[in-house]
């Protein structure tokens, strides 16, 4: 076998692969040989947002575009969320998926709205997200909607064994798609079950995909890779409300910079009662709950 | 039982607080004897409601019913007023009064003198357009935190300047609790693998 000098047998066969496995496959080179996204030059994603857009345009017929906006300085998100008006009517939960990409079929849903027991309080046990009402609020009963806490000590980013997910400067928690092996370890370690898994090819109509995306956050998500709440990172890092907090017809979501002494969050934090979802776990959330009246 | 002594600054402290009281009440009968006409020179505490003034707040026009407004198109100012307590048989049929209807009755809010405007308590008018202002009397709280943007429905941006609504944009000023409403479909339960 003839070789040029300097060419080792490791690399020789890598390239062999490299080149079966392209072949083979619709596969780009940005997406399956490349490089963590947080390591890569901005040149690097560029290339890879062009091949995206691409792979989009072809998949859903329409121009999508894929920002690659970064945390801005002073900003560290937190959210807000008022307890004594949600009544549970699940406008949050519809308006995310459709701003997210969410998979229709299989229904993937970053938001569930918990139905707790006036009697019990807050008790995740007897809690449902699958109650099925004519009306609500329902006598006896109050909401819980969840979706990721953002925390500051987040077990999901602990325990991911490739380095998939992190924390941005401005406190989201993302997952390059890219790079997740699928392995659900960060579903098991997250105490709010707010990671889901797309365990079949995540289906959106082509009229009701939402073109305006982000790398890190609502760009279509391939099969097999896991997926969460990102505050609306294509939203917020342009000075948007979430979706969540401007479809709630009661006014219940609130959100903003943390580090703003004169905002709305610290307005919340300063004169009401506030909590975070299971405080024992040390998880410390960005996501606050609150008792507005 | 011994009797407690009163102390000298105890007694003085007391003297204070009868002399104020004295003051007060005073103050409150002048008040009353004329509720309606403030001092001329008190123009730079009254309040003028001016509906095409531009406030900072940016509010977006009052929801009014269709052609409703101007009120006074029909409410002639020859006509008597009625303060009492009544069916409505021939207008606002659909008005269906539960807000403190115990105590409260149309010219309580609305004004009698001027049918185009509101009125607080103390008889300041106050235009529609502002009519936050009348519902802040007794929903202190509320009206404090609509102010800082967490009362009320929040749209827009984050960072950029809030937009508010008036409450009568969510509420129902005669009927201001909220319905229950029908909610979206659950999430489907996960699937079984038979």
């Amino acid at each position: 076998m003839s070789c040029e000098p300097g060419l080792s047998r490791r690399d020789f066969m890598c390239a062999v692969a490299s080149c079966a496995v392209a072949a083979c496959t619709d596969v780009t080179h940005t997406s399956f040989f490349r490089d963590r996204l947080r390591e890569l030059s901005t040149a690097d994603i560029a290339a890879i947002v062009a091949d995206l857009e691409r792979e989009y345009r072809e998949r859903f017929g329409k121009e999508v575009t894929v920002g690659t906006e970064e945390a801005m300085d002073g900003v560290e998100f937190a959210y807000a969320l008022d307890l004594s008006r949600c009544v549970g009517c699940r406008r949050c939960e519809y308006a995310c998926i459709e701003e997210n990409n969410q998979s229709r079929d299989p229904e993937v849903h970053w938001i569930r709205v918990l139905e707790m027991d006036k009697d019990k309080g807050i008790d995740f046990a007897h809690a449902t997200p699958y109650y099925d009402a004519e009306e609500v609020p329902r006598p006896g009963h109050f909401y819980v909607p969840v979706a990721c806490q953002q925390c500051r000590n987040p077990p999901c980013v602990k325990t991911c064994p490739v380095g998939a997910t992190w924390q941005e400067p401005d406190g989201i928690t993302v997952i390059d798609y890219d790079w997740c092996i699928g392995c659900r370890c960060c579903m098991s370690a997250c105490p709010y079950g707010a990671r889901h898994y797309n365990w079949s090819e995540p289906e959106i109509p082509k009229d009701e995909v939402n073109t305006d995306t982000h790398i890190l956050g609502n760009r279509p998500r391939p099969r097999g890779v896991v997926e969460k709440c990102t505050f609306c990172i294509h939203r917020t890092r342009e000075g948007l409300y979430p979706a969540c907090v401007e479809v709630c017809p009661t006014g219940s979501r609130k959100f903003g910079n943390l580090l703003d002494p004169s905002g709305e969050i610290r307005y919340v934090l300063e004169n009401k009662r506030v909590f975070v979802l299971k405080a024992e776990l040390n998880t410390r959330p960005r996501f606050y709950y609150f008792y507005g009246v | 039982m011994p009797t407690m002594p009163i102390s000298g600054s105890a007694r003085t402290w007391g003297t204070v607080v009868v002399f104020l009281l004295a003051h007060l009440a005073s103050a409150c009968a002048e008040s009353h004897a004329e509720p309606h006409s403030p001092h001329p020179d008190d123009d730079v505490l009254r309040y003028v409601p001016d509906a095409t003034a531009a406030n900072d707040l940016h509010l977006p026009p009052p929801p009014f019913t269709e052609g409703a407004f101007p009120c006074s198109d029909c409410h002639d100012p020859e006509l008597p007023v009625r303060t009492r307590r009544r069916e409505l048989k021939w207008a606002h049929k659909e008005i269906e009064l539960t807000h403190d209807e115990e105590h409260r009755w149309c010219l309580d809010c609305h004004d009698a003198e001027n049918r185009d405007v509101l009125h607080l308590a103390n008889g300041t008018p106050v235009a529609f357009e502002e009519s936050h202002l009348l519902c802040g009397q007794c929903h202190g709280d509320k009206h404090r935190d609509w102010r800082a943007g967490v009362h009320g429905r929040r749209t827009g941006s984050w960072n950029g300047e809030k937009s508010y609504l008036l409450c009568v944009h969510c509420h129902d000023a005669h009927s201001p609790a909220f319905e229950a409403i029908r909610p979206e479909p659950p999430p489907p339960r996960p699937r079984r693998t038979p």
